[in-house]
């Protein structure tokens, strides 16, 4: 048998064992924000967001260079992103928890969970197999659509756990007063659910804005603005993840330079939104 | 929500709604339709995963027909230069060792600050805490990358490697091809950065699983005179254990699958044999790398064929935790 004595010295010890490993956890995390925020400000110039890459010569040489073809691109690949996944994962949400008869929905909740354990990478190869080698190109589309399977099974999952808060009563009550079942989901429990359904989006986009993985063999990269807007959709765009990448294994010292801006933008960009998401989150459970 | 307001009850019996019932058509084709279009977009996802195993059997079979199953998977070399022979062994073995590691690497610090959140931490404190490890997940994997090129491997370099190697070329050469090449690019430092990102994945879901402890359970302990710790570990820890393992492995599904900061800071050595410093190569570092200048049919069903490897692991890995939630946890998995 310990003594007490005994019992709150090993108290004390996985205490400070705890905080140890709380510390251990949290302090990297400072150190590459802190490292990622000094380089990157120091970085940035008004060129940064006026000009395109180009050639790495051109880099070499001090001519003015910067992503502003990149910053387009991102946005473009993330809106069809976001355009194709939000109806597939909101209807797949509704199904599942709307219609929980439906004899398809186990295969459904298992795959979709399947599908969201899937790496990313592999998403890039389906989108690859789906729509850059029929088109024969690379394309924005084909890097939107990549990043649309990264997102529609996180939506999917957050839609059916959102519109699940409803109570059932409420359902009822809609079908009591007459309204057929359609109804009902459109106009009470989508809208009541609104919240939660804005934080799953926030969150699945934050997720795909910072994938670089699908993008490499979907969008590929570009170097220069396209000369038509439809390059943006049909030809090989840029985007932000990817075109870190790039500049972080080039060879160029100037190069590596525009990298880190490059990451200061893009962790700017996604903690925005995941911290978006958060604010929400806390608006809701003020609500209830 | 609206619908429902006090007055909208009230008057309900003189609202149009109930005075004459919707027509038929409303009702019984809108239904329909609403349904019709929920089960496509929903058939879509069942379409996409079997267009994902369909596509990368289809793809990878070539290899897989050109080596046989086994001898893709135990084969040790990956030429794609002269001899056009496929391997995937040094891959899935960089894979489940770096995942493997980083994973033993972050579980305890990870269940330690699920822990501090969930038991010790004031809630202010856990409030923040948690939001810093909400952050750390937040910082794209390419981040993480650029600073392990530019920082951190280096600092590796220079503070851990070069003294290890040095004392070990003075006192036991022997060592020196286990240790391999202090390039500061290699397995350990990418593992190390592995375990980093893996950490607040397991927090959060060990956190979820502490959460699902009733109250009675730590009360209880509480009054038979427990300490702090021993109502963690023996009233908490017991009854979340089913949580923490499925989250433990579903974090490992995650480090199987993490690509960008690995393929940034492993170093792409495609070779056996793999050395403890020295580079090495994972399944997804591989894909990144090589299929944007794949060379010829065979290389490109070949990094097809290494995608289904990864696949099959994914969804082993899946089923598992799937399965431990299930079994051991009272209420079923509901992950982030």
């Amino acid at each position: 048998m310990k003594t007490l004595r005994q019992r709150n010295i090993r108290d004390y010890i996985m205490v400070s064992l705890l905080i140890l490993s709380t510390v251990l956890v949290l302090t990297p995390l400072l150190i590459i924000i802190g490292y990622v925020v000094v380089n990157g400000i120091g970085a940035i110039s008004m060129d940064f967001f006026t000009q395109e890459l180009g050639s790495p010569a051109r880099a070499m040489q001090g001519q003015p260079t910067g992503l502003i073809h990149t910053i387009i691109g991102t946005l473009v690949v993330d809106t069809i992103g976001v355009i194709i996944a939000i109806p597939i994962g909101v209807g797949a949400g509704i199904m599942l928890s709307e219609y929980p008869e439906h004899k398809l929905n186990p295969l459904l909740r298992v795959l979709n969970d399947t599908l969201n354990g899937m790496p990313a990478i592999l998403k890039g190869l389906l989108a690859f197999a789906l729509i850059v080698r029929p088109m024969g190109t690379f394309s924005g589309l084909a890097g939107g659509i990549a990043l649309a399977f990264v997102m529609i099974p996180i939506i999917a999952r957050a839609t059916e756990s959102a519109l699940m808060t409803i109570p059932w009563s409420i359902r009822e009550a809609g079908l009591a007063i007459g309204l057929p079942r359609w109804r009902v989901v459109l106009s009470t429990i989508v809208p009541a659910a609104r919240i939660g359904l804005v934080t799953g989006f926030l969150i699945a986009f934050a997720r795909a804005a910072g994938e670089a993985a699908p993008l490499m063999f979907t969008s590929f990269g570009n170097n220069y603005l396209p000369t038509h807007w439809t390059g943006m959709i049909l030809g090989p765009v840029d985007t932000l993840p990817q075109r870190l990448y790039s500049l972080a294994i080039s060879p160029y010292s100037e190069w590596h330079t525009m990298g880190w801006a490059a990451g200061i933008v893009l962790l700017v960009f996604v903690v925005a939104l995941f911290a978006g998401a958060q604010l929400l989150t806390r608006k809701k459970a003020y609500n209830t | 929500m609206e619908v429902l307001s006090k007055g909208d009850i009230k008057t309900a019996s003189h609202s149009p709604v109930l005075s004459k019932p919707l027509p038929a058509i409303y009702r019984w084709l809108g239904d329909r339709i609403f349904l019709t279009v929920a089960v496509t977009l929903g058939l879509s996802i069942i379409f996409l995963a079997g267009a994902m195993a369909w596509v990368l059997i289809d793809d990878g079979s070539m290899a897989f027909r050109e080596f046989g199953i086994i001898g893709f998977l135990t084969g040790t070399t990956w030429d794609p230069g002269v001899n056009f022979t496929f391997g995937a062994l040094p891959f899935i073995f960089g894979t489940v060792v770096t995942s493997v590691v980083a994973l033993g690497l972050a579980f305890f610090p990870a269940v330690a600050v699920a822990i501090v959140i969930a038991e010790y931490a004031p809630r202010w404190l856990s409030k923040i805490i948690e939001t810093l490890v909400h952050l750390i997940a937040a910082i794209p994997s390419v981040v993480v990358g650029i600073w392990g090129i530019f920082v951190f491997a280096p600092w590796m370099r220079e503070t851990v490697y070069m003294p290890i190697y040095s004392w070990a070329a003075e006192s036991h050469p022997s060592l020196l091809p286990i240790l391999g090449n202090p390039i500061g690019y290699g397995m350990t430092t990418a593992t190390i950065i592995l375990a980093l990102m893996i950490v607040p994945f397991t927090t959060a879901l060990t956190r979820n699983a502490i959460h699902q402890v009733p109250k009675e359970q730590r009360e209880a302990a509480r009054a038979l005179g427990a300490t702090r710790w021993e109502v963690i570990r023996m009233a908490v820890l017991p009854y979340a254990r089913g949580g923490i393992l499925a989250g433990a492995i579903l974090s490992l599904g995650r480090a199987v699958g993490e690509t960008m900061a690995v393929a940034m800071l492993i170093g792409n050595k495609n070779t056996f044999p793999f050395s403890i410093m020295g580079p090495a190569a994972t399944m997804p570092s591989v894909i990144i790398n090589e299929f944007r200048e794949a060379v010829g049919n065979l290389h490109l069903s070949s990094l097809m064929a290494i995608g289904l490897v990864l696949f099959v692991i994914a969804i082993i890995v899946n089923l598992i935790a799937a399965y431990i939630t299930r079994k051991l946890s009272i209420t079923g998995g509901q992950g982030i």
